[in-house]
């Protein structure tokens, strides 16, 4: 079993959506569809369950071209960001209704309902409504209603977006163990570079309607092809620094900071770039290289603290473990860790594979 | 906790007494006044206790005319409200299509009650009207003057050409606020489109609904303009509602307290149905 995408295409009037895209997404796989608003996530996820049909291209599931085929033939289900639930149905019968509708006999569909609503920890509210129920639990019933029927495609289109932080982080531990055992294709979309990591399979990065990166999600992390997928895939945003490179060592176009490099690269000028978290208030790894900066924002968070600053012309974010605590305006000491620098060519194209 | 005393701020709410009290409750008392007594102008009044309430309540006229106009009120509700969400639900929902819609839908609402007695009392004569004389020239034995069904056939779909707007307009209103998801998931569930609309559309439409009844029951239990311009009342009382049959009691009789004690049984059976009616559908909202 496998859904393949090739070259779709959705145009809407003169605007693209989506340009031309070709994925292949593997059997009893979690992929992640990671990009801003307006990437064309949800267009893609509405092109895959056969809400919308592409301008050009075909899509393929199981052997079988299913362009064009209606969403109630494809077997697959839904869960928005938004918790569509049926408004004056009770739990029970939400989470019943795709079974009911497809004829299922009523011992099956109680025996299913009950294992989907313990799962999702629903079982104490089956015979409430909807809306007697928290924003978590109301998502918890979208969610058992996408799980209780055997859908080969389900589809989350951002679904922890409109919960609040706790219920978020909840969710989002329970969602992947949900999957484990099903056989079926899970396509996740979100706008959170952490929710791909934790979610883990595959991440898909994509930018204004073009897939940019496709694959295993720690692979797109840490490899990203280009600096595009490396921005996408990095909160908070990225670093980007022009360098020259003669030798081994290495130097920023804009400062005096130096190291020595191992990247088995010509020799030039490059782009690189920095996550956050590689640039910290103390040394970090064994070839970290010091860089003096000024405070303009110091942001703590309890367990971490985001630090902006500025050296010369730039702007550099930091994030290191801790309280950290730093007055605007400070001069201060910080150490980027160099062995994690990837590096662009003109191009954009990463060229340090390792 | 320490509350700051501050009374001043019942000055604020001085206007809304002094206007309510003028144009609800001193018209209101002048009503009661004249509901427990006798008058024969000049301001003579000779006090009568709860007379005019038997006599109104046992009167036949009253129950006839009462009995007219809930069977109006019912006729015009059962037609209105499913043809107005059937109208909602086939209105385009982008582009050009809603701007003309919702213009079209909107111009019998601007038209003035008695205007629109009067185009309906021309257009539906049977000698020059174009209704009535399309009726005659098919063959129907048409004419609302005459035969009290052709009467009452003419109001009502006067009544449906006036104020079924009002339905569509609210059903719109509701319909536009069901978030697109709502469809996908039920098309996903591979749900009717007659499931759709009894598990999503109504429901969601719920609200805007109790309003739309609501506002039409006592609209058309209040009814008087253009009835009274389109057949008077007649042939006879055959289409005398309840506020045209106390017009003629106050103004054609100069019953004052008759008229009066009339007008407050009125004024409670509006406010009764209107009380049971929300209750009853607002029943289920409130355990949520």
């Amino acid at each position: 079993m496998s859904l393949e995408l090739k070259n779709v295409e959705k145009k809407v009037g003169i605007e693209t959506h989506i340009y031309p895209t070709s994925l292949k997404l593997k059997k009893n796989t979690i992929n992640v569809l990671l990009g801003s608003t307006l990437a064309g996530k949800t267009t893609l996820m509405q092109i895959m369950a056969g809400l919308d049909k592409p301008t050009s291209g075909e899509i393929w599931f199981d052997g079988k071209n299913v362009t064009g085929m209606k969403v109630q033939k494809r077997n697959c289900s839904m869960v928005y960001q938004q918790f569509i639930n049926y408004p004056n149905y009770t739990v029970y019968e939400n989470i019943a209704s795709p079974l009911a509708i497809t004829g299922v006999k009523n011992d099956e569909i109680k025996q299913r309902v009950g294992k989907v609503a313990e799962l999702l920890k629903l079982s104490a509210m089956l015979n409430k409504k909807p809306d007697e129920l928290s924003g978590g639990q109301q998502q918890r019933t979208a969610l058992a209603r996408a799980l209780v029927k055997d859908s080969d495609l389900i589809l989350l289109d951002e679904p922890l977006a409109n919960l609040d932080f706790k219920l978020r982080e909840e969710l989002r531990e329970e969602l992947p163990k949900l999957f484990e055992d099903r056989d079926c294709i899970v396509v996740y979309a979100t706008t959170e570079p952490s929710d791909a990591l934790m979610i883990g399979g595959n991440t898909a990065t994509l930018l204004e309607g073009k897939v940019i990166q496709y694959g295993k999600t720690l692979e797109v992390y840490n490899r990203p092809e280009n600096l595009i997928s490396a921005k996408v895939f990095s909160d908070p945003p990225m670093n980007i620094a022009e360098i020259t490179k003669s030798g081994d060592n290495c130097k920023f176009t804009d400062n005096d900071v130096q190291w020595k490099s191992s990247a088995k690269i010509k020799d030039g000028t490059y782009k690189i770039g920095i996550r956050p978290h590689n640039i910290t208030t103390y040394k970090e790894g064994n070839n970290s290289v010091e860089i003096n900066g000024k405070v303009q924002i110091s942001e703590l968070s309890g367990s971490e603290s985001l630090i902006h600053f500025t050296n010369g012309s730039l702007n550099w974010v930091s994030l290191s473990n801790g309280t950290q605590q730093k007055n605007v305006g400070e001069d201060t000491k910080l150490y980027m860790n160099t062995d994690e620098f990837l590096y662009f060519d003109q191009n954009n194209r990463l060229v340090n594979n390792g | 906790m320490n509350k700051t005393i501050n009374q001043k701020a019942w000055y604020f709410v001085i206007p809304v007494f002094v206007l309510v009290a003028f144009n609800a409750a001193i018209p209101l008392m002048t009503v009661v006044n004249y509901s427990f007594q006798e008058t024969f102008g000049n301001n003579v009044f000779a006090w009568e206790g709860t007379r005019w309430f038997k006599q109104i309540l046992l009167s036949e006229r009253f129950h006839a005319s009462l009995g007219r106009q809930f069977a109006f009120t019912f006729i015009i509700l059962l037609i209105q409200i499913p043809l107005g969400i059937a109208i909602a639900l086939t209105m385009p929902k982008k582009g050009w299509g809603v701007p003309v819609c919702l213009i079209l839908m909107s111009m019998p609402l601007l038209i003035p009650w008695n205007v629109v007695g009067a185009m309906w009392n021309i257009f539906a004569l049977p000698d020059i009207g174009f209704l009535g004389h399309s009726l005659n020239a098919m063959g129907f034995d048409y004419n609302f003057t005459q035969q009290p069904g052709d009467a009452w056939f003419t109001t009502i779909l006067m009544d449906v050409w006036h104020w079924t707007s009002l339905v569509v307009l609210l059903s719109y209103a509701g319909l536009n606020s069901i978030q697109p998801a709502y469809y996908q998931a039920a098309e996903i569930d591979g749900a009717s489109r007659w499931a759709t609309f009894r598990y999503i559309e109504l429901p969601k439409m719920k609200k805007v609904l109790t309003l739309a009844i609501l506002l039409r029951f006592m609209d058309s239990f209040m009814i008087y303009t253009e009835p009274f311009v389109l057949t008077g009342g007649g042939p006879g009382n055959t289409t005398a509602f309840l506020s045209i049959d106390l017009v003629k009691m106050a103004l054609g009789q100069f019953d004052l307290g008759p008229a009066a004690a009339m007008s407050l049984i009125y004024f409670f059976i509006v406010l009764l149905v209107c009380w049971v009616f929300y209750n009853l559908m607002m029943k289920n909202e409130a355990k949520s």
